[in-house]
């Protein structure tokens, strides 16, 4: 019972992790139809960057971690700013080269992180409390996954909010909706475009910090490892559902624990096969609209 | 006349690259050394066989219109699969083979079918998990077969003795050029056929296809499979080369690097995927040693960080091929040709 309970704890911390960087995947694909390769990228850039932020106020404190934290996702947030400036921007329309753009960034950017941090993983030091587990019910789940728990549900009210309460909400809403008729009345969505790779990035740095806690290292290619989750989630929830995103984060992720525990060590095989009966059955995804 | 010249030029070009092992030219800057050596031999072999399957990706992503983020999967397919064959039981060389390339069109088949139910960036993602679950199962090392991270060494029993060696890299040459040879004139062959054409028309509209009675996902099947089956076949030519597999071919990451080279050459453009795929390969070799060189690390950390990545450097050429040449070095080649002459004579190639 107790190993039950840890594996869905740990599964749902993992989950939160998972949404961090599928929110944004999800928002920019449903509004844009860009599917961003870089998004990874964005990832890393803000767990190191944090972390160096975090250590100038010293190195596993709660102020350095919260000042990671903030600073994370403002990295996040800038890189893809401009990443949406300066390359998504002059194709737009293109789908397809869209694509391409992201992906050379992605592998210009892992490369150039190699050669600015090195290739191989780096430990980092938590606040205690996070390197420590707490007692539930007989099991000891670590605090880690309290807190990507904490920070998923945050970002997923956050952006909720943001969607359903503000002007540019609005105008995120109608564009994945049917996004010719928002440029008909007049609507300047590009604007709106830039905003969602913003908070998309915000959301990815702030995962980068997160991850490097519950994983204790940081590293080059943290991204790219959770980055194809994170596509499996938006698949498996359903394009461009931000909802989706979040159901799918949580079943992916304890599936994966419960896997990798009772059928030795199969998680990330019995996710590719959940994707594939997902599209089988339905091929827009659980929360996604009928294609 | 003028399609009689192009074939005498290919036939040509093809004549001398056959005849390298047994010339002694020196590419200085380009080639390792001259071009009878071993290790120069084995470099331009990795590109030819690069550009094979470069040209099975662009029969995909080019043709179909299908891109797909898993085509590593059946190159790795071949490598594994045959390696694993030859290491495990009796089996000579090209039994072996046909019994690797049933199993990956079998896989091929499987894959295609599930994945083609989505179209567009859907189809590019699940092609993706589906070859990452290839890699994870590579890189697990179930009941030892693949070897784990270290990959797993050719077991040369089965293979015949002239494939064998340092000494034979000679003819692991002439073998890497007949299946690029074998490759193109197999893709040449799918695009001129009736499947060629309605998959290049189920890429330019899907709709219109279904309304005049054809069948798009049957088309794209098939071509997946193709494309697919043409990537094991190079496969098995590349573990003979490299006498061993290793993980790095199953990433997701390799995939990319593929359509790199694509958009490279031109998306579309059969001449295009080889040049782009004998390019990119020389490149990534050259600046790999020019990222060890003295040079760079005199250079201050400004500069040497972007210069002793080549990955970084091809990134970016990449970015700036797909943001200011559209159509790659084929499309620019053919603007140049077009501009030098007021009256074009069509696509070339």
């Amino acid at each position: 019972m107790s190993t039950l309970i840890l594996l869905i704890a740990t599964g749902l911390g993992l989950g939160g992790l998972y949404f961090l960087v599928a929110s944004g995947l999800s928002l920019i694909y449903g509004l844009m139809g860009v599917l961003n390769f870089a998004h990874g990228s964005f990832l890393t850039l803000g767990a190191f960057v944090g972390l160096a932020a975090g250590n100038l106020v010293g190195a596993g404190t709660w102020g350095g971690l919260l000042l990671g934290l903030v600073v994370g996702a403002l990295t996040g947030a800038a890189a893809a700013t401009v990443t949406e400036l300066g390359l998504i921007r002059p194709l737009y329309n293109r789908h397809i080269e869209q694509v391409l753009v992201t992906v050379g960034l992605s592998l210009a950017t892992v490369a150039l992180f190699e050669g600015i941090w090195g290739p191989n993983p780096r430990n980092v030091t938590r606040p205690g409390w996070l390197a420590s587990t707490t007692d539930v019910l007989g099991a000891h789940v670590p605090n880690t996954a309290f807190l990507n728990v904490l920070a998923g549900a945050a970002v997923l009210c956050g952006i909720v909010a943001f969607l359903r309460y503000t002007r540019y909400g609005l105008i995120i809403r109608a564009g994945v909706e049917n996004r010719a008729m928002v440029t008909a009345l007049g609507i300047d969505v590009r604007r709106a475009f830039t905003l969602v790779f913003a908070v998309g990035g915000a959301a990815a740095g702030l995962g980068g910090v997160l991850a490097t806690q519950s994983l204790n290292y940081v590293s080059p290619h943290m991204g790219a490892s959770l980055l194809i989750f994170a596509f499996i989630v938006t698949v498996i929830g359903g394009m461009g559902s931000l909802t989706g995103a979040a159901v799918a984060s949580v079943v992916v992720a304890v599936l994966q624990q419960l896997a990798n525990f009772y059928l030795n060590n199969t998680g990330d095989l019995i996710v590719v096969l959940l994707l594939a009966l997902v599209l089988l059955v339905r091929p827009s995804g659980l929360l996604g609209r009928p294609a | 006349m003028n399609r009689t010249r192009t074939l005498l030029a290919a036939l040509g070009t093809l004549a001398l690259l056959a005849c390298l092992p047994l010339l002694a030219i020196p590419v200085p800057g380009v080639l390792p050394g001259y071009t009878y050596e071993p290790g120069t031999l084995q470099l331009l072999a990795l590109c030819w066989l690069t550009a094979a399957l470069a040209l099975s990706y662009n029969l995909l992503f080019g043709v179909a219109g299908l891109m797909s983020f898993g085509h590593a999967l059946y190159f790795a397919a071949g490598i594994y699969g045959l390696a694993i064959v030859l290491d495990r039981t009796d089996v000579p060389l090209l039994p072996a083979a046909a019994l690797v390339l049933v199993g990956g069109v079998a896989l091929a088949f499987v894959v295609g079918a599930i994945s083609l139910r989505v179209t567009g960036i859907s189809f590019a993602m699940v092609t993706l998990a589906f070859a990452q679950a290839g890699n994870v199962l590579v890189r697990r090392d179930q009941g030892d077969l693949t070897g784990g991270e270290e990959g797993l060494a050719l077991a040369t029993d089965g293979v015949p003795a002239a494939l064998v060696g340092v000494v034979n890299t000679r003819n692991l040459y002439w073998l890497a050029l007949v299946v690029l040879l074998l490759v193109y004139l197999v893709v040449l062959w799918i695009e001129r056929s009736r499947a060629g054409h309605v998959a290049a028309a189920v890429r330019e509209n899907e709709v219109r296809v279904r309304i005049i009675g054809g069948r798009p996902y049957l088309t794209k099947l098939v071509v997946f499979v193709l494309a697919a089956s043409l990537a094991t076949v190079v496969g098995m030519a590349y573990l003979l080369l490299q006498s061993g597999a290793s993980p790095a071919t199953s990433t997701a990451d390799f995939t990319l690097t593929l359509l790199v080279m694509v958009v490279l050459g031109g998306v579309g453009s059969r001449w295009g995927a080889v040049v782009g795929a004998v390019l990119y390969t020389l490149l990534d070799q050259r600046l790999a040693e020019l990222a060890h060189s003295e040079a760079v690390a005199g250079l201050p950390a400004v500069l040497r960080i972007p210069l002793s990545e080549p990955m970084f450097l091809l990134g970016t050429c990449f970015v700036l091929v797909v943001l200011f040449l559209p159509g790659g070095l084929a499309g620019a080649a053919q603007r140049l040709a077009a501009r030098r002459r007021p009256a074009p004579e069509g696509a070339a190639a």
